[in-house]
Parts: structure tokens; C-alpha cells; sequence
């Protein structure tokens, strides 16, 4: 479904991506782990064209996204998830989700269809269902992420990006959060490239992932072999930290 | 028949080389990290891994020999620390210092599963009982295929190698359906058989797993017809894994070699360029999963050829030739290459021909001198001269025909040349000594 090849992307002088190479099957789960500074949301920004890659390939359903703006992108089939969830404040629960559907309006699709969509998002996340007039600014974090991954769907991508979903939620808001991740590829086939901090969590849902290292690629593989990976476990996973020690 | 790992054996080969891109690239950016002996390398044939953006430029980098492996013994060449490895190997090395791999709990985890893609290409499914007749110990071939085994879920009998007697008692009271062995062992398990006066119809086997030395198609007729199985071929060594690298599937035409998990080259063994598609030549594998013990393009010295063509059985990984004999086992004879194996194909061909033959290279003055001794079986007439005499002139015809090198045949008592329960010693090339 998406290929991406040997792009390299700069932050001004900084060489951020150094050739990396990943693809997501239709229907995949695959994470993005590493540590900071490592490159992943430089990679969900690379494809969404927020700082598009200076070189290299990226080839969706058999299309190059190669000048296409963010916007076009969108319409694609690829949302992103922005981390820190950035939903707007100001504006209430049902105006954020109206707003994820915005390029929607371009085509012939009549405005019925979106609002079947928003109350579609209510039943996906009942929690914010009770808060749709509310400004979003108003609702706690995980209610938040939640807004932010439901505006993303209102845009019906078959490629979700989504960039640290997790990022400051309670542990039972997190297991929400990644059970409605799971769900949305049970139930919608919808594919989903995933940077997480917590890594064992992310890798626990996902069938694949690459660890990234000073903007390069430096392992791929099936999530489980991953969690199993005794060095994924030292670096990223918070296993066996008294215990280190090198040839 | 069943295929182990349909999403990845019939993968087509767009999405193949992109995973092949994508393990390359992060195998590469992990060796330049860990493996001092890659970075040096690299460094000094000015490669930075990182600039590495397609499969053709894997061939600018360098080979790894088994040279850098006896320098780098016993850990140098480990990608991760010690207590990483949960089982370490060593393969035969016949000359010098052997060589020393490492496997992780997911590399354990990995070769099982390649295994398990040959074994269920064989024909092996849950209901077989596996009699392994590998040895154990340091050698990869018994325990991969040991661990093949349990992940199909077949029984696993744990033989080991030698005893044929044995062995032949097992097979028959504990019903064996599947037998992994060296092809020659399989021959004297046969020739037991027969003296022994036990049919080998009589036994529960129907496949054979042979590897571990190169063998040629006449072999293959002869173990299928006096063992009433189907005998098929693998390929592995344990510097890239061990078996699991390639096996044949039931069409027997060619192993399928597991593409996902190692990229083939196929160089000339002398300038080390690569040769085009379908060219006879070194075959040079880069490990694609391995964690504790990657290996960048290194030379196997195994002779063999690339066929990328579509097989019938659905699989698309590429199919290797079964392997010719080694590039250091290559003699030359007077300018001529000549394999072993060119030989053992002559032979078999010729009827009346136990497969146990020795290959003598002497020099006299300036000149090789090519002796095939071949044991004679109650099939050649021993009475008659000149039958007898015949039979040397017919065979050493049809080796100066073939190889374009005269060779003197001689024939020897039965049971006179050394047997071998582990691997077959074919040649013996007195020049060097």
C-alpha cells in the first residue's frame, strides 16, 4: 500500500532522514520505534508533506506523492494524527470533527454524508458523544486524542499516521486509546504507521516494526521478534537496566 | 502441497526487493555499528553504509571470507554482546581454526521457520515421524533440522549420525516416515539394507531430506530407487545459518532459496564481477534477519546458478541449481576446471557403477595426472579380462568426452576405499602435498 525508498529528509543543515526505506501493507499495523531525536515523526512529517523529503521515493497505491502538497496528500487517503493532539481549542467537539472533513466538501459528496460520518465518530468514541458543544479545549487529554484521531478519520484516510497517541494519558486512557486503534483495523481495514514512546505497548499491536537510530533504519522486523529483541529490550523497553554492561 | 510461509515464499518480486532494500539497508547501518571488522572493511574500501540506496549497490561492497572469520575467531564477527547469544555453533573446518556463529533467541526462532518453508515443500507435514541421522554437537544440520521439525510438529527422533544398524532398527520400529541424512549415508543405509536381507518396502519411509554434500541427479535416481522415497536436496551452511537457506519443493527442479532472509549473487569465483542471470558461477549470500551474526556478501566457494524463472509450485523465490562442488574443491587438470561432481554424474550414469569412487591427482614431472578408483560391485564381471577391460575403456572415454581431460580408471576390491558416516572425502589431490 505505501512504499517508501531511500528518502532523505533536512532540517535546514541537519540530515534528519538518511535513505530510509519502509513499507505498510494494506490492513498493517507497523511502529516506528526509537528514541528521541531518532528521526519518527520526521518520517509521518516527510509524508504528509509537512517537511517533504528532499529526495527518495514514496510511492502510495501505486502513486508517487513525490510534489504533492499536505493537502493533496490528504486526499490521497493519508491523515495524520499531530503529536501533541493540536486540536482547535476554541472550537467545539462537532466543529473539530466538521473541520477533518474539510477537503470533503471539494467533492460531490453532500453535506449529509459528513454528518452520518461525525455521529459515526460519537458511537467509535461514546465518551466524546456527551461533550459535542463543549470547546475542545475543555476536555481532558485523553478525551483530546480521542478528538484528534476521530477528526483525522472524518477525512476517511486508508492510511492513518499517527504520532504519539499516548503522550501524557493515564495507563487506562492509553488501553483505550490503543484498543480503538486495533479496532479501526478490525473493523475498518484501515492501516496505520504508528510513533510511540511507550514501545511495548505500540509493539503489542502492531504486526511490524522499524527501529530508527540517528535518522537511519537499523532493524525490521515482525513486532513480536521485536519485543523478543534483547536490545530493543535495553533501549526502549526499560528491560534490564541494571544490568548493562558491553563485551 | 503445502506451502509453510505463503505471504512471504510467493511474494511478488516488487514487494521482495523492498523488503530486501529495507532488511539490507538496516542490517548494513547495524554491522557498521557493532561489527568492527564491517567498519574497518567499509572504511577502507570508502563505503559508508548509509549511501547504500539500491540492491546493485550492495556490489560495492566488500566480500567476507572465511579468512575473516579465523581472524576474527572465536566472537569478533558477533553483532551483539555475548549474553545476547543463546547458542553458539562452529562449522567442520577441516583446515585451521574453525569458525564460530552466534544465534539469538529470535535467529533460533528465524531458522526454524526457514526449515520448517523446506521440509513442508518436501512433503513433511504434522503426522511425520523425522529420523534425524545428522550428527549433533557443533554441526548446524541436525539441530535445524531438529528444530524444523518440531515447528511443523512432526515427531522428531533424534538419531544422530553412525550405528547403522541401528538406524536401520529404528526405521523399522518406530516407523520413520521422513530421513535426513548426507546423500552417501543414505546409500549405505541402502547397501546395509540389502545385506541385512530387509526390504526397504517394508519400511514406513516415503521422504528423504538430503544434504550437507553436494550430490547429483544419477544419486538421487539411485536412493529413490532402492529406498522407495522422494529424495530431495537442501542447501545451507552454517556461516549464513545453517540448513534453511534453500530447499527443493516436490517439482525437484532447483531449491528455492529464501530471498526474504538472504540476497544470492552469483561472482566469478577468479575476479570476483558478478555474472549475468543464469551464469554458472560462486555463489555469495548477504544475511538479511540475522541479529547476532550477520554476514555481508560472503563467499560460500560453493558453484552453482540463479533461476529467477516462475516455478509451478507457486513459490516465487528464486531457484538455486543443486551445487556443482566448491570453487576450492575445483581442480585444475592440466588448464582444465574439472568439479568432482562431473565425475560422480559420469558414473552414475554408467550402469553397474556403486557410487563409491575416489578422485587421485598426482603430478609427474610437469604433468597432472588424473586416477578415478571405482569399487566394482558382483554387476561388473571380474572374470573376464576382457569384459572387464571393456568396462575402464568405456568409462574413461565418456570422462575425457565430458571433461576434455584424460583420466586413468582403475578398479578396486569392494569395500576397499574408506567409508564415511559423515561426509564423503572424494578427492585426493596429491599435488599439493
Amino acid at each position: 500500500m505505501l512504499k517508501i525508498k531511500n528518502i532523505n529528509t533536512f532540517y535546514g543543515q541537519v540530515h534528519a532522514l538518511k535513505n530510509v526505506s519502509l513499507h505498510v501493507n494494506a490492513g498493517e499495523i507497523v511502529s516506528l520505534i526509537g528514541a528521541n531525536g531518532a528521526g519518527k515523526t520526521t518520517i509521518l512529517n516527510s509524508l504528509s508533506a509537512v517537511t517533504p523529503p528532499r529526495d527518495g521515493e514514496v510511492i502510495f497505491e501505486g502513486v508517487s506523492l513525490g510534489n504533492l502538497s499536505s493537502d493533496r496528500i490528504v486526499e490521497m487517503g493519508i491523515s495524520q494524527v499531530p503529536e501533541g493532539r493540536q486540536v482547535f481549542k476554541d472550537f467545539s467537539v462537532e466543529d473539530n470533527l466538521e473541520l477533518g472533513a474539510y477537503l470533503r466538501y471539494r467533492g460531490r459528496e453532500g453535506r449529509a454524508a459528513i454528518k452520518s460520518d461525525i455521529e459515526d465518530m460519537f458511537s467509535l468514541f461514546p465518551q466524546l458523544s456527551t461533550r459535542r458543544k463543549q470547546m475542545a479545549g475543555t476536555l481532558s487529554g485523553g478525551e483530546q486524542q480521542m478528538l484528534a484521531i476521530g477528526r483525522a478519520l472524518m477525512a476517511k484516510p486508508k492510511l492513518l499516521l499517527l504520532d504519539e497517541p499516548s503522550m501524557g494519558l493515564a495507563p487506562l486512557v492509553v488501553q483505550e486509546i490503543f484498543r480503538v486503534i486495533t479496532a479501526l483495523r478490525e473493523e475498518r481495514g484501515t492501516s496505520v504507521l504508528l510513533v510511540e514512546q511507550n514501545a511495548k505497548a505500540a509493539l503489542k499491536i502492531a504486526d511490524r516494526g522499524y527501529v530508527l537510530e540517528t535518522g537511519k533504519v537499523i532493524l525490521e522486523e515482525n513486532a513480536s521478534d521485536l519485543l523478543e529483541n534483547k536490545e530493543v529490550q535495553r533501549a526502549y523497553l526499560g528491560r534490564e537496566k541494571k544490568e548493562i554492561w558491553e563485551r | 502441497m503445502k506451502i509453510w510461509d505463503p505471504l512471504h515464499e510467493c511474494m511478488p518480486r516488487e514487494d521482495l526487493e523492498q523488503l530486501q532494500l529495507e532488511k539490507l539497508q538496516a542490517t548494513l547501518n547495524r554491522v557498521y555499528r557493532s561489527v568492527a571488522c564491517y567498519k574497518k572493511k567499509f572504511d577502507k574500501a570508502g563505503i559508508n553504509p548509509e549511501e547504500i540506496r539500491s540492491l546493485d549497490d550492495l556490489a560495492q561492497l566488500p566480500f567476507t571470507t572465511k579468512e575473516d572469520l579465523r581472524l576474527n575467531y572465536p566472537y569478533g564477527m558477533f553483532a551483539v554482546p555475548l549474553r545476547e547469544v543463546v547458542r553458539i555453533h562452529s562449522s567442520s573446518g577441516t583446515t585451521g581454526k574453525p569458525t564460530v556463529v552466534g544465534y539469538t533467541k529470535n535467529d533460533i526462532h528465524t531458522w526454524s521457520n526457514l526449515v520448517a518453508r523446506f521440509m513442508t515443500a518436501a512433503g513433511v507435514t504434522h503426522d511425520d515421524v523425522v529420523q534425524i541421522a545428522f550428527g549433533y554437537g557443533m554441526f548446524t544440520g541436525a539441530f535445524g533440522l531438529h528444530y524444523g521439525s518440531e515447528t511443523i510438529g512432526a515427531s522428531v527422533i533424534p538419531m544422530g549420525a553412525g550405528n547403522t544398524e541401528k538406524q536401520i532398527m529404528i526405521m523399522q520400529d518406530y516407523k520413520s516416515t521422513v530421513l535426513v541424512s548426507t546423500p552417501s549415508y543414505a546409500i549405505t543405509l541402502a547397501s546395509r539394507m540389502e545385506q541385512l536381507g530387509i526390504d526397504p518396502k517394508s519400511l514406513s519411509l516415503k521422504v528423504g531430506l538430503f544434504g550437507a554434500e553436494p550430490w547429483s541427479e544419477g544419486m538421487r535416481k539411485e536412493i529413490e530407487s532402492r529406498l522407495f522415497i522422494s529424495a530431495t536436496d537442501n542447501y545451507g551452511l552454517s556461516e549464513i545459518i545453517g540448513p534453511g537457506v534453500a530447499g527443493e519443493c516436490e517439482f525437484k527442479c532447483g531449491m528455492h532459496l529464501s530471498e526474504d532472509a538472504f540476497i544470492a549473487e552469483i561472482i566469478d569465483p577468479d575476479t570476483g564481477k558478478i555474472l549475468p542471470r543464469g551464469s554458472v558461477g560462486e555463489l555469495v549470500l548477504t544475511t538479511l534477519t540475522k541479529e547476532a551474526f550477520p554476514m555481508i556478501r560472503y563467499r560460500t566457494r560453493d558453484i552453482t546458478s540463479l533461476d529467477y524463472e516462475k516455478c509451478a509450485c507457486g513459490r516465487t523465490m528464486l531457484r538455486m541449481k543443486k551445487t556443482m562442488g566448491r570453487s576450492d574443491d575445483m581442480l585444475i587438470i592440466k588448464g582444465v576446471n574439472v568439479f568432482p561432481s562431473q565425475i560422480e554424474e559420469i558414473l552414475f550414469a554408467v550402469e553397474g557403477c556403486e557410487p563409491h569412487y575416489q578422485i587421485v591427482v598426482e603430478r609427474e614431472g610437469e604433468m597432472d595426472i588424473l586416477e578415478v578408483h571405482i569399487e566394482v560391485t558382483e554387476n561388473i564381471f571380474f572374470d573376464e579380462m576382457k569384459k572387464q577391460k571393456g568396462f575402464v575403456e568405456m568409462v574413461e572415454k565418456k570422462i575425457h568426452s565430458a571433461l576434455g581431460v584424460g583420466a586413468t580408471v582403475k578398479l578396486v576390491e569392494p569395500a576397499s576405499l574408506p567409508r564415511h558416516e559423515g561426509k564423503a572425502v572424494r578427492v585426493i589431490d596429491k599435488r599439493k602435498l
